[in-house]
């Protein structure tokens, strides 16, 4: 073989096959834009797009599809959850880089890791027939009793104490964003050099006063885009989900009652699609999450470009 | 020149796991007077620093042998606690470590704000005080609600320095404050130096003989985690006792 | 002094933060507890060797499922590889390349997208077009999971390679691609593998995409063109059944898929270090 064609041509040939390796994967991430907005055309052409996402009815049989409902399911799961899981998964971070050493720390982050690892069909089954029950006859039960006797204006909002619903979804759903918000959270407070906290115990702060004046501080960019991050993770969360929350598209929701959210309105009735306009819907909502999955992520990335600073960052 | 002794060391010996870092070291630090660590690179002269305000502590492998007094307590005593040597007993390190989520104002009085000084004005007058002290007003007064990241290498030092000096210290440790400055900068906190002993002792670990020689009134010549030679600066450079300090003055080794 | 004061407060944030890590492990370690207790009964010769039972019936195992999983999964891991291995050698091999910032851009996004989407992405390009569920269409959904891991982890470690290797293979008169397949690929080969594992445990555990692309299958089955069962899928279907055995032989899936996951989590740190 010629030497030229040896070096020219195979430099330009393998660059050529990376290029178009590497444009596949855009495309790729093109092609689910693409494929989410034309699937959901349909919906949105035929209740107009802020009618389809603010339509309070979702209506099989009707043909009436409203995203309202799952969207707003969507939110207070998401939301709720994160409110649960926030200084839980503070803590837990904390705990492992500030407050233990040797094998207990590494004990706790392994432990941490793998239930990160661990997928949401696993918590969905131990949600089922650990949690379930454990929230009906402790929290539910009791808590419904009371109002029916002491306040029964409360009855309408807590809901019908099955065990399945709203609640026993949304602590599920946070039991699985600790372990990923705390991992995160981690990272971020393992980047803090050493020097810092050395410099602020050297003016006589107690070991509180360097995590809360210095570490928090240096870490915080990585912290709150971890937030963002499990957020992100939460509305998107689907398996555990839809096997807790009852999959009712009914508003008004209750606290104890069954709901929907996006993801789990999709997996629970996609199969189930009969007509073109029902798998529209489905995918139109898919489309919505998409937009929500996306602005949330471009959040956590521009808060961690804007809020780093200094060294020990790329 | 004052002549009682501020703190001293008896018998120290500080071990990281079973590796000795610093053996049987008695070593008098006086009163508002410069003491110079001298020794090659990793001879314990950090570690014999660390232990002066307790900041091996921090380190659960690390311990600490023998007795370090502080005006005749030892600090070690059980019933001592850490956060109040560490108040009385300042320290700067090696590189600049500014606080990069606070501005040069914040930086300065960081140690304050920890005792729960609260008084704008008070603040205010203790910031400027230990600016000036550190040579740095001059340079700053304009721009101190900047972030103190913004300062150049030799700034960001002298910001450390101020900021140890703001909660009034009563002993000051330095480790090579100047090793990774210019010498622009290393000359101006030499200058510093020589005001600051007039209210504050200082112990300061430098590789540089020269700058030993300059700013010090007694050098401590370490070798092998042990103390080989202390004595008046003068005495140390001219007259060395030891046969081994001559030899690192003069260059011949390390 | 208000020392005793600061003290005080030390000592509650501490109480706080042993609370809050206490609040996280007891639960999650419960979850362990249970997924190991009530799987380990359901693990038997019947689960690893048997297709499932008529529903309602007693007895049966896992096998297509479990052969659909190592299916779909290898499937998915190679389309991703291919894909992702390839953008990340872009990516650190040819730093200024133009499509870059696009491609990285891409890529974080695509890693933090909810899983489900990628389903319905494979179910309208390859359900649809085929005009059935299949394996390969799940195999399709999960590559889409894995790709942006591939993507960051190949890129990581080729940037970790020293310089002085391409190099010392420039100056021996090697052309750039021998450099980067004989070279430098090889000397990131722990790291990259340890990509793959992560990408594999990832997308072995998802249930949501395959709901509707590999759809299921009872039988057991070679062919990634006709629909498939995996083990999430399987779990998701016996825990919301009306029946026992489908329960006590979901706990089974359970430990069995996390037990792989652990595995495979195990092997990718490994592949690191070395
Ligand atoms: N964090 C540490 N862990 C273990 N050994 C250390 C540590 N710091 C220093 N040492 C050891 O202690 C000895 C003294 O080091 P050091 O006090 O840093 O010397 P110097 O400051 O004079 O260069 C050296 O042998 C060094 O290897
Ligand atoms: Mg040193």
């Amino acid at each position: 073989m010629p030497n030229w064609l040896y070096q020219r041509l195979g430099d330009r040939l393998f660059a050529a096959v990376v290029v178009l390796l590497a444009l596949g994967v855009v495309a790729a991430a093109l092609a689910i834009v693409a494929v989410l907005y034309f699937g959901g055309r349909e919906a949105f052409a035929t209740f107009g797009f802020f009618g389809f996402v603010l339509g309070r009815v979702w209506d099989a049989v009707r043909g009436q599809f409203g995203a309202w409902p799952p969207l707003l399911g969507t939110l207070i799961t998401s939301a709720a959850a994160l409110s649960l899981a926030f200084f839980p998964a503070l803590s837990t971070a904390l705990f492992v880089v500030e407050f233990s050493s040797g094998r207990l720390r590494e004990t706790v982050a392994y432990l941490i890791d793998l239930l990160a690892a661990l997928p949401s069909v696993v918590y969905g089954l131990w949600g089922i027939f650990v949690l379930v029950p454990l929230v009906r006859d402790h929290l539910e039960l009791p808590l419904f009793t009371w109002a029916a006797a002491h306040a029964p204006a409360l009855l309408p909002i807590l809901g019908p104490p099955t065990g399945i619903g709203l609640l026993s979804a949304t602590l599920v759903l946070a039991l699985m964003i600790v372990p990923y918000a705390s991992a995160l959270a981690r990272d971020a407070l393992e980047l803090v050099p050493q020097s810092q906290r050395e410099a602020m115990y050297a003016l006589g702060a107690t070991r509180w006063e360097v995590i809360r004046r210095v570490v928090i501080p240096y870490a915080r960019a990585g912290i709150f885009s971890g937030v963002v991050l499990a957020l992100a993770r939460a509305l998107g969360e689907t398996m555990a989900v839809t096997m807790l929350i009852g999959n009712s598209v009914n508003l008004p929701y209750t606290l104890f009652g069954p709901a929907s959210t996006m993801a789990s309105l999709i997996a629970n009735e996609f199969t189930e699609a009969e007509d073109d306009l029902h798998l529209s819907a489905l995918i139109a909502v898919g489309f919505v999450l998409l937009l929500i999955a996306l602005v949330t992520n471009l959040i956590a990335t521009w808060m961690l470009r804007r809020m780093s600073h200094g060294e020990g960052r790329r | 020149m004052a002549e009682d002794v501020r703190m001293e060391t008896k018998d120290l010996s500080v071990y990281y796991g079973k590796h000795p870092g610093v053996r049987g070291v008695s070593l008098p630090v006086h009163d508002r007077e410069i003491t110079a660590l001298i020794g090659p690179s990793g001879c314990g002269k950090t570690t014999f620093l660390r232990a002066l305000n307790r900041m091996h502590d921090l380190n659960p492998i690390v311990r600490v042998e023998g007795q370090v007094l502080l005006d005749g307590e030892d600090i070690y005593d059980p019933g001592v606690d850490p956060v109040l040597i560490r108040r009385r007993v300042g320290m700067v390190f090696q590189r600049p470590t500014p606080f990069p989520t606070m501005n040069i104002f914040e930086n300065v009085v960081a140690g304050l704000r920890l005792a729960g000084v609260k008084d704008r004005k008070q603040l205010q007058q203790a910031a400027e005080r230990a600016l000036k002290m550190a040579a740095l007003w001059d340079e700053v007064k304009d721009r101190l609600h900047q972030p103190a990241v913004g300062l150049s290498g030799g700034q960001q030092q002298r910001l450390s320095i101020a900021r140890a000096l703001a909660v009034e210290p009563e002993v000051l440790l330095m480790d090579e404050p100047t090793s990774a400055l210019d010498p622009v900068s290393t000359q101006a906190i030499e200058d510093l130096l020589t005001r600051l002993k007039e209210n504050v002792t200082i112990v300061i670990v430098t590789h540089n003989m020269q700058q030993a020689a300059r700013v010090s009134d007694r050098t401590a010549f370490f070798l092998d985690g042990e103390l080989i030679e202390f004595g008046r600066t003068e005495q140390v450079f001219t007259n060395p006792k030891d046969p081994r300090t001559e030899a690192y003055i003069t260059g011949r080794f390390g | 002094m208000n020392l005793r004061r600061r003290y005080l407060r030390d000592r509650l944030m501490q109480l706080l933060v042993y609370l809050g890590t206490l609040v996280v492990l007891i639960p999650l370690f419960f979850i362990l507890y249970y997924v190991f207790v009530q799987g380990i009964g359901a693990l038997n010769w019947e689960f690893f060797t048997r297709p499932p039972a008529p529903p309602g019936e007693e007895g049966g195992g896992m096998l297509p499922a479990i052969v659909g999983s190592l299916i779909v999964d290898t499937l998915a891991l190679f389309i991703a590889a291919v894909f992702g291995i390839a953008a990340g050698i872009l990516l650190a091999e040819y730093p200024d390349h133009p499509l870059n910032p696009v491609l990285r851009l891409v890529s974080d996004v695509m890693a933090g997208l909810p899983a489900i989407l990628m389903g319905l992405v494979a179910f309208v390009l390859v359900v649809q077009p085929m005009g059935h569920f299949s394996g390969l269409s799940g195999s399709v959904a999960l590559a889409l999971i894995m790709v942006p891991i591939i993507v960051r982890t190949t890129e990581g470690v080729l940037k970790l390679i020293p310089w002085e290797i391409t190099e010392a293979g420039l100056a021996l008169g090697l052309p750039r691609w021998r450099v980067i397949l004989s070279l430098v690929l090889p000397a990131a080969r722990g790291g990259i593998v340890t990509g793959l594992m992560l990408a594999l445990a990832r997308g072995a555990g998802e249930a949501a995409p395959l709901i509707f692309t590999a759809f299921g299958n009872p039988f057991l089955t070679f062919n990634p063109l006709e629909p498939m069962d995996t083990l999430p899928l399987k779990l998701y279907v016996y825990a919301i059944s009306p029946y026992e055995d489908w329960h006590r032989q979901a706990w089974g899936a359970a430990l069995l898929l996390a037990a792989a996951i652990m595995v495979t989590n195990y092997l990718a740190r490994r592949a690191m270090r070395s």
